[in-house]
């Protein structure tokens, strides 16, 4: 009886082994170049090499792009190769920034990229502000022990499984001229409401739809933030007496910061690079009111009659500058959190 | 031994023709086509194609279906990098001249061609080029109207004669909407080329100066104005031009066919997708280009299929280019497309549309006749290399003029700027 139980145990053990002997006998392989090199160019070097395949990986991929942009920005024409493109200097970078008032992208040469600039702005500090309380108050909610908990930490974290392009299109069908919403409303006595014509509406749609589809993700890094919190410090504050508002002001907020500030830079780095969804939802429209600066490249790069890849590269160099910022600013806070 | 020999002979045999075989299938030269569809017709060329390959054997061609907006934004980055598909179907010709393969050389009989293709070739030819032959239209197109008729009937208001002018349909379009609840009086597809169908009956004339074009004239200011004040009158609702920005084409098919529009300004290609889609849903009518000061021409257009320069078998396009554009391929493919025919013979001829309902054929009918009222501006306008360029500026700038982002002066003023300075990024060369 006790051999028989042990079959499917052995069993079970035995692709494990295997794959164990076939990892030893494969760095068996390997070893004796590996000691070969370092023979040839010492310990110290070592540790370059095995950094040398994600240096390849990144110059490739990340690294050259962005020199072949910023040369891009410094030509202009409309050949592809940068070769065959003359050589034009600060000349887009000079025709992004000709302003009368920054303020006013009337004043502007390039009025659409400033349109675009404002749009994000707008976008993003309404996308923070409702991204960071949602995003709370879910992970409050969900911190709590209420019924059926693991099925709410699924449905909030769902729509982030979602592509945008879905997620656009599904909100579009809801809130087109005869869409769900506008027959809810209409069945309720209402009007219709054309959503996607008034500038005011469509920024609103883009900021709940984006907020709507990227708050779960948010929702789950405050909420190991809040799981973290020892439950010592909430007890103590109960026997105390406080009252609740006291105790998310006094304990939960101070000991959540990190994890908050965290969101509020991950939330603001991609707000600034909004597309995808707001581009499928309302193009853009009404006019320019939700033309983001991402939109602004592509279009003039890829969607105008005479494709301007310099115009759209010198938008791509600014864009990517105050990303850069906004990263190092991400680091510097995470770097303080940890030490 | 004799039943050896047999066996061995047999295998003899069978090598040889498998040989035979490899080599003539090696030698099968194989053609891309990349090519887009508004209603049937990639079905109707898939089926020529096959017709071809039944008749040479040593070509394959290979039709890839993409939507519209792949030939307007990623061919012409395809092309500019030196990639790209043996053939296209292509609506901006100007803009693509300097990439279509010139197929004189290897065509049959290149008078054939010029003889019922000669005018539209021009639109095919970089300026100052008079010869070259790149492919043939795969349909003539005309912009014009699309009448709810029943929404008329219902409405008890008459329609405008057959020389109404512009403002006398916005009126019956605005009564019709009133009575029965449509919600778009007058839709116009949110198109530059559309748009420039009004401006040219206003007086627009595009005129060149210094080799570039003048977009903005009294014509087109005419026409601009027309349309702002149809917005604010509620003759055209925000939906279509103010809904989306830039230069975002935005048409109105869906809402006509959901008889949600009175009059819906668009073009002769529509014709097939309404007769399948609509059926007797409702009674719907092609009526004349309504008139403005200047005229009652429509804007002409199309799509042509054309050879490119990063093909490396012009022989074999040109082969199979003299075979579908011959009067008898083209025929059958406008016949059962519903197209307008591109080709000047067929036109005088007339093409039968067997497979149309009586109102598809009448709605052909009158957009054949547009033809013939085509203001020589109109054809100016859509042959100048440039004309895009202006139709994207305008499309765009008075968009913003629509939802009251901007003024009409100030989108006038923009409009001349953005398409100064696409021109001359267009120049710029090292």
């Amino acid at each position: 009886m006790t051999d028989m139980m042990r079959l499917p145990e052995a069993a079970a053990r035995r692709p494990a082994g295997l794959v164990a002997g076939g990892a030893q006998a494969l760095m068996r392989l390997t070893d004796p170049p590996m000691r070969a090199l370092q023979r040839l160019i010492g310990a110290a070097r070592m540790p370059y090499v095995f950094l040398l395949p994600n240096l390849v990986f990144f110059g490739l991929f990340v690294f050259l792009p962005i020199a072949i942009n910023i040369v891009f920005s410094m030509t202009g024409g409309t050949a592809l190769y940068p070769a065959e493109r003359p050589y034009v200097g600060a000349e887009q970078y000079a025709r992004l920034l000709d302003c009368g008032s920054y303020l006013d992208p009337g004043s502007c040469q390039e009025d659409l990229f400033w349109r675009g600039v404002g749009n994000t702005l707008t976008f993003t500090v309404f996308q923070m502000v409702a991204m960071v309380l949602f995003s709370l108050g879910t992970a409050l909610v969900l911190n709590r022990p209420i019924r059926a908990r693991g099925f709410f930490r699924a449905v909030y974290f769902f729509p982030v499984l979602l592509s945008p392009v879905v997620v656009a299109l599904i909100w579009k069908w809801i809130l087109q001229r005869d869409g769900l919403l506008n027959a809810a409303l209409t069945m309720a006595g209402g009007q219709k409401i054309l959503f996607f014509v008034d500038p005011g509406w469509a920024m609103f749609w883009s900021v709940f739809v984006s907020v709507w589809a990227h708050m779960g993700f948010y929702t789950l890094i405050l909420l190991a933030g809040l799981q973290a919190i020892p439950r010592d410090v909430y007890e103590a504050a109960e026997m105390d007496g406080t009252r609740p508002w006291r105790v998310f002001h006094r304990i939960t907020l101070p000991l959540l910061w990190p994890n908050l500030l965290v969101v509020l830079v991950l939330v603001l780095i991609r707000s600034v690079q909004v597309f995808d969804e707001v581009f499928v939802l309302t193009g853009g429209g009404p006019g320019t009111a939700t033309v983001m600066i991402v939109q602004y490249i592509y279009t003039t790069a890829f969607a105008n009659q005479v494709q301007n890849f310099g115009l759209a590269g010198a938008a791509s160099v600014l864009l990517g500058a105050v990303l850069f910022v906004l990263t190092m600013v991400q680091l510097f806070l995470t770097r303080r959190r940890s030490s | 031994m004799r039943r050896t020999a047999w066996i061995a002979g047999c295998a003899l045999a069978l090598s040889i023709v498998g040989t035979v075989g490899f080599a003539s299938a090696q030698a099968q030269t194989t053609l891309r086509m990349m090519w887009y569809s508004d209603g049937n017709e990639g079905e109707v060329m898939n089926d020529l194609l096959r017709r071809f390959e039944d008749k040479n054997k040593d070509i394959k061609v290979v039709l890839d279906q993409v939507p519209f907006k792949a030939i307007n934004e990623t061919l012409p980055v395809q092309l500019a990098s030196g990639q790209g598909p043996d053939l296209a179907r292509v609506t901006d010709m100007g803009g693509l001249a300097p990439y279509l393969l010139d197929l004189r050389p290897h065509l049959k009989d290149a008078a054939y061609w010029e003889q019922n293709y000669g005018p539209f070739l021009e639109w095919m030819r970089v300026p100052g080029n008079t010869t070259a032959i790149p492919g043939y239209m795969t349909q003539l197109t005309v912009t014009g109207p699309f009448v709810n008729k029943t929404l008329f009937e219902q409405a008890g208001v008459a329609m405008p004669g057959a020389n109404a002018t512009w403002d006398d349909w916005a009126k019956a379009a605005k009564a019709v909407a009133d009575k029965v609840q449509a919600p778009f009086p007058v839709a116009f597809d949110r198109s530059g080329h559309r748009f420039f169908g009004l401006a040219v009956s206003q007086g627009a004339k595009m005129a060149e100066v210094n080799g570039e074009p003048q977009a903005v004239d009294e014509g087109f200011k005419r026409a601009a104005q027309l349309i702002v004040d149809w917005h604010k009158s509620g003759v055209m609702s925000k939906e279509l031009w103010g809904s989306v920005s830039g230069t975002a084409y935005r048409g109105a098919n869906e809402e006509f066919k959901n008889a949600q529009v009175v009059l819906y300004e668009s073009g002769s290609w529509q014709t097939a997708q309404f007769d399948k889609t609509i059926g007797d849903a409702f009674d719907w009518i092609a009526v004349p280009t309504p008139c403005g000061p200047a005229n009652c021409s429509a804007m002409p257009g199309g799509a042509a299929l054309v050879a490119l320069k990063t093909s490396t078998h012009p022989a074999e396009v040109a082969r199979l280019l003299d075979y579908l554009a011959s009067e008898e391929v083209a025929g059958e493919f406008y016949a059962r497309t519903l197209f307008v025919p591109g080709h000047i013979g067929l036109a005088k001829k007339g093409i039968t549309y067997t497979s149309a309902s009586p109102q598809a054929a009448a709605a052909l009918k009158v957009f054949g006749d547009a033809v013939g009222k085509l203001d020589p501006v109109a054809y100016h306008i859509q042959g100048d290399p440039n004309s895009r360029i202006v139709f994207n500026a305008a499309i765009s700038r008075l968009g913003q003029v629509v939802v009251n982002e901007t003024t009409l002066d100030e989108a006038y003023k923009r409009i001349t700027a953005d398409v100064a300075q696409q021109i001359a990024e267009r120049k710029k060369k090292q």
